[in-house]
């Protein structure tokens, strides 16, 4: 891909997140899509591409009333949204579409028109996973995190730290869905859930939409709205099954796709001004920040205890609270890409002043796949 | 309460679950190479090769990271270990960890394994590991 080629032009969420019992899941799609063309002054009828995840595409194509030349359903998770932006570059460069449309809907608490999106989408883990008593991602997530304790000597504290700092941003976003202070301790002596993970350490469940439009750069300075370019990503795929993944103190997905979109955005670690990692789960961030290559092995929990991506630090990380403050309908990988166009408008509630660049990095189901996508307000071409 | 899950039978895992049946622990490994590998396929992912032979395993791992689930699941009473093991042969298996309490003083990551079977029905007996006899001694 070319740095820049392409611009997120238009953005959006739901008009209401978290309980949302009066829209079904495919009405939250919609929604999200009409905010976000409403957005940059488009209109349904200037869509010719569409991609979505967690739902089938042509059900949206059918539902929006469109009739795109270019069609992408790839769901391999949350991360699916970061993996969209990717292709959607593709697509867009390769004359395929002018307008891609990418959309997210999930009515995860409500259950309202709910996809049954298969707890174990694999045969290989309803054969030799299953059995064995893991149902929901809690039971499944979770798993490689001791090994990672023994390994690296990551704390519980520190995995609790994590979700005080991202509570301290959380304050700043009037959507989130958590925003009162929390403490090391409120979060270790919360409800256990999978041992050693207790509630405040599990993402949140709510009903939520999000959708992002996407044109060539040379059309997105025609738009209301100030141009996000997209300058790099990456994507990869290591297993459905956890007990498969090949190192359980690292994400070989995250490794590979973090390299990827460094290298395609040309950056360094240096330039990055805001960054969010898919937190499904405490352990995430801490994953992600060493595999994408901000710190090294076993740096990750000290990183985060010593503050240096609370408000104020010098790496702000999950600035909207993340899937364990914010919002997580289930796919939370569109509401990290959100945080991350509104920090290069210039328009986050907890906006970090100056921000040039931002990384914005997902995980899909229990460690299964990544997608990474480097944007920028900056005009690379 | 629902039923435990049970895995489906296929072509390609008949062998694992016959020797499970048997109390024999089945994987497979490719013969130009000597590559063993898990779940089972009728070829080698590390080199792709269709020759392949099926092998008994020691039956000896270790664990290699668990979880105290505190959750509902079908046909387990809460709380219950889920964990993974690294088999001697390499691979790693999902399990539960029976024979112990869940609990983290009765677990420690490497401690040695072995395997042991549980009939699940008349077709399933599933592979399950609890601490090696004599281990620490
Ligand atoms: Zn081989």
């Amino acid at each position: 891909m070319t740095p820049g080629s392409v611009a997120i032009v238009g953005a959006a969420e739901s008009t209401e997140m978290g309980k949302v019992p009066h829209l079904s899941q495919l009405s939250l799609h919609a929604d999200a899509a009409l905010n976000a063309l409403d957005d940059c002054g488009l209109t349904l009828a200037d869509v010719d591409g569409l991609a979505t995840a967690g739902q089938d595409a042509a059900d949206v194509v059918q539902h929006l009333g469109l009739h795109p030349t270019w069609v992408d359903g790839t769901s391999v998770g949350g991360c699916s949204f970061m993996v969209h932006v990717r292709h959607a570059v593709a697509a867009l460069e390769a004359g395929l579409c002018t307008t891609a449309l990418i959309t997210h809907g999930e009515s995860g608490r409500s259950q309202v028109g709910r996809l049954m999106r298969a707890i174990f989408p694999s045969a290989n883990q309803m054969n030799f996973e299953a059995p064995y008593g893991v149902t929901l991602p809690p039971s499944r997530f979770t798993l490689p995190v001791l090994r990672m304790m023994k390994e690296t000597g990551l704390t519980l504290e520190q995995l609790a730290t994590v979700a005080v700092v991202q509570r301290e941003w959380a304050a700043f976003h009037p959507r989130a869905s958590f925003r009162d202070p929390i403490t090391v301790d409120d979060v270790l002596s919360s409800k256990m859930i999978a041992d050693p993970f207790r509630l405040l350490m599990c993402c949140l469940v709510t009903d939520a939409g999000g959708a992002l439009v996407l044109t060539k750069a040379d059309r997105a300075r025609d738009f209301p709205t100030r141009p996000v370019y997209v300058r790099g990503a990456g994507e990869s795929a290591e297993t459905a099954m956890v007990s498969q993944m090949e190192d359980f103190t690292s994400s070989r997905a995250f490794r590979v796709s973090g390299k990827l979109a460094f290298e395609s955005a040309g950056i360094t670690h240096a330039d990055v001004d805001h960054l969010m990692i898919y937190d499904a789960f405490a352990h995430l961030p801490i994953y992600g920040l060493e595999d994408l290559g901000f710190v090294g092995r076993g740096e990750g929990g000290p990183f985060i205890a010593e503050g240096h991506t609370r408000p104020g630090g010098r790496l702000p990380l999950n600035t909207n609270g993340g899937g364990l403050s914010y919002q997580h309908s289930g796919m939370y990988g569109m509401f990290a890409l959100q945080e991350s166009v509104r920090q290069m408008r210039g328009v986050s509630p907890a906006q970090v002043p100056g921000a040039k660049i931002s990384v914005a990095h997902g995980v899909g189901g229990m460690f299964h796949a990544a997608g990474t996508v480097v944007l920028t307000n900056e005009a690379q071409l | 309460m629902a039923d435990r899950a049970l895995p489906t039978i296929t072509p390609e895992t008949t062998h694992f679950w016959d020797g499970a049946k048997a109390g024999e622990l089945r994987l497979q490994r490719c013969t130009p190479h000597g590559h063993v590998y898990f779940p089972p396929r009728f070829f080698c992912p590390r080199c792709g090769s269709r020759d392949i032979a099926v092998i008994k395993a020691s039956g000896r791992a270790k664990l290699h990271s668990y979880i105290i689930n505190h959750m509902k699941a079908p046909g387990f009473t809460p709380p219950f270990v889920v964990a993974v093991v690294e088999l001697e042969e390499g691979v790693k298996m999902m399990a539960n960890i029976l024979g112990v309490e869940p609990s983290h003083d009765a677990l420690e990551l490497d401690m040695p394994l072995e395997v042991t079977f549980e009939a699940l029905s008349d077709e399933i007996s599933l592979p399950q590991w609890r601490p090696a006899q004599g281990a620490g001694e």
